[in-house]
């Protein structure tokens, strides 16, 4: 068997594709982020929260309601969103004008409502969503084996990243949102529903996250825990890659969750606290963010 | 500009801490009020007064429980030495993520701290002194300066009590010293404080380390007084315990935080038997509650109420900008 530094190829490979996996949750997680950040001026605790309940939405949409696993991936994401859109409705449209940290406050208020809610009501146990069929097993390409639910996942994601960045950066609707960054006063005047628009970002940023959560509950413990450390991962990601860069959000998840995969690697004790090192890196040598600017 | 509470107001509650031992108090609660009092008041000198907002501050409180408890268990120190030993930690980690969090401000800043806050509470996980998932146990009070046995639980009270008292008393200076109106002017507007001379990240570094080092004081305190350090000590969810208290009291009060630190802990002791384990989400409750509807927190409105009879509109703590 091949070896450097006398860790099996397959081995190495093997954390890699892990980390990837990661990485494509991170990336998620920070383009919804970043969006919700660009529009609303909103820094959104809440995040993880919303990626736990889409896990949450899937495992009991299987469960209770015996819906299958592609279509809880569109459902899952819908449900969540829709309750993204009434949050923002009924509690963050009052704290707009406001410090955005009011924002990142009530946000992480929710955060702890919804956690506390699924640990009482569920427990602190997990469990997991079984893998569907056609995704089960494994490529085997030889100098490695490749579980077949994973490499969906990285495809999922990278895929709908690029998708969202397709259309936040290239088509009409985009250019609308965008405007409405720039200047949303005036973006009204013209006759666009800019309270709608923000709602509609809010539960789109949040539907991001449900989506990574649904894709995760097959490879991941669902339990009401499972986004709280989660989503400071995904902070220190947004800190490194510049908040105001959707690309830079995307790129950041994947290469950081690659790093975090090799780092496990070489020296696993450090794997946790890898991506906060190297956020204080970054902070030393470049405050902005390596894409962000000042 | 502070409205004064009435004097005799201070005067109750001075009655009510120096007799709550003898009045059928359980004194390790009020102990525990007291740590969570301080912590908040020194959280509140960084909010309130130097409008950072630090999400990572159970990483001090929580790091200057472990050295002590370390050093008092496995090196045999006293409660004075293994005290000081925290504390002196905490300031050394103060300055070290103050330093790198204060170059973002805002949003930036708070995520900043998380995540610098994480990153310890992983340390404390994996370090080899800390005991692990299962923290450090049967910390020994010891006796104080070789006087004071701290077994008992009156005399470990008045000692908490004193120190409260002296942090208490401590930022008041601080606030009102210059240092502290050079603080509230960069909180206010930093480009006129920087265009006016000051170093304004010296002013907030300083402020940071001052808040690091008195949270490492109530943190410190508090393993001594329960006898353990554990992770739920560094954990994000004390951090977050912290703001609401502030948040919930008055930010930018200076009685605020000790009302607010009150709230929850007497919650957290009483309502946990009540309601069992929604105490989290309820906290979370307080949580949106406060942000959209009493920004000032308790104390905070009150003071504008006093104010609004003299004509005078109060300012929201934290100010839209």
């Amino acid at each position: 068997m091949t070896q450097i530094f006398g860790i099996p190829v397959a081995v190495i490979l093997g954390q890699l594709m892990l980390g990837l996996v990661n990485g494509s949750f991170y990336a998620l997680l920070s383009l919804g982020l970043a969006v919700i950040f660009g529009l609303m001026g909103v820094v959104n605790f809440a995040h993880g929260a919303f990626y736990t309940l889409g896990a949450f939405a899937a495992l009991l949409g299987l469960q209770y309601l015996g819906i299958n696993y592609w279509a809880s991936l569109v459902l899952a994401p819908l449900a969540v969103g829709l309750i993204g859109m009434v949050v923002e409705r009924l509690l963050l449209r009052r704290l707009y004008g406001l410090d955005p940290l009011y924002g990142l406050l009530l946000t992480f208020g929710l955060a702890l409502i919804v956690q506390g809610s699924l640990h009482q009501v569920f427990g602190a146990t997990g469990q997991s969503y079984p893998v569907p069929e056609s995704l089960s097993g494994a490529l085997n390409l030889h100098f490695m084996f490749l579980p077949l639910y994973r490499a969906w996942v990285i495809l999922a994601s990278v895929v709908v990243c690029f998708g969202t960045w397709f259309v936040i950066e290239r088509t009409r609707l985009g250019a609308t949102l965008r405007a409405a960054t720039e200047n949303a006063p005036l973006l009204q005047a013209l006759g666009v529903n800019v309270p709608l628009l923000k709602a509609a970002t809010y539960g789109g940023g949040v539907a991001l996250a449900a989506l990574a959560g649904a894709l995760a509950s097959p490879v991941v413990l669902v339990n009401s825990h499972m986004g709280e450390s989660l989503v400071i991962v995904v902070f220190a990601v947004v800190v490194i890659g510049g908040m105001g860069s959707i690309l830079g959000a995307i790129v950041s998840g994947l290469v950081l969750g690659l790093v975090e995969g090799f780092t496990k690697v070489i020296y696993p004790e450090a794997s946790n606290i890898v991506v906060f090192v190297i956020m204080a890196l970054v902070l030393i040598a470049r405050p902005a963010g390596l894409f962000g600017r000042r | 500009m502070h409205v004064r509470l009435p004097a005799v107001f201070y005067a109750l509650i001075a009655l009510f801490a120096l007799c709550a031992p003898w009045v059928g108090i359980y004194p390790v609660f009020m102990m525990r009020l007291l740590c969570f009092a301080m912590f908040a008041c020194a959280y509140n000198l960084l909010l309130g007064f130097g409008r950072m907002l630090s999400f990572g501050h159970a990483a001090f409180f929580g790091f200057a429980a472990y050295i002590t408890s370390w050093l008092v268990t496995a090196h045999a120190a006293g409660p004075g030495s293994g005290v000081a030993g925290g504390v002196a930690v905490a300031a050394v980690l103060g300055a070290v993520i103050g330093g790198l969090a204060i170059r973002r401000q805002g949003i930036y800043f708070a995520m900043i701290t998380l995540a610098l806050g994480q990153l310890v509470y992983f340390v404390c996980l994996e370090a080899p002194f800390t005991g692990g998932e299962n923290g450090l146990q049967g910390v020994p009070r010891g006796t104080l300066f070789g006087l004071l046995p701290l077994r008992s639980d009156v005399v470990m009270y008045y000692v908490v009590l004193a120190a409260f008292v002296a942090t208490f008393l401590f930022i008041r200076r601080v606030v009102h010293s210059p240092f502290g109106q050079v603080l509230k002017a960069i909180r206010e507007n930093e480009s006129r404080a920087i265009s006016l001379g000051y170093d304004s990240n010296r002013y907030k570094l300083v402020a940071f380390v001052l808040s690091a080092t008195l949270s490492g004081l109530a943190g410190s305190l508090n393993a001594l007084v329960l006898g353990f350090a554990t992770l739920s000590d560094v954990q994000q969810s004390t951090s977050g315990e912290v703001i609401l208290m502030t948040l919930l009291g008055g930010t930018g009060t200076f009685f605020g935080p000790v009302v607010g630190a009150a709230i929850i802990v007497t919650l957290q002791e009483y309502l946990s038997d009540i309601v069992g384990g929604w105490v989290t989400a309820i906290i979370g409750v307080i949580f949106v509650a406060c942000v959209l509807s009493f920004r000032r927190g308790i104390v905070g409105e009150l003071e504008a109420l006093r104010l609004r009879r003299f004509g005078v509109t109060a300012k929201e703590p934290v100010a839209p900008t």
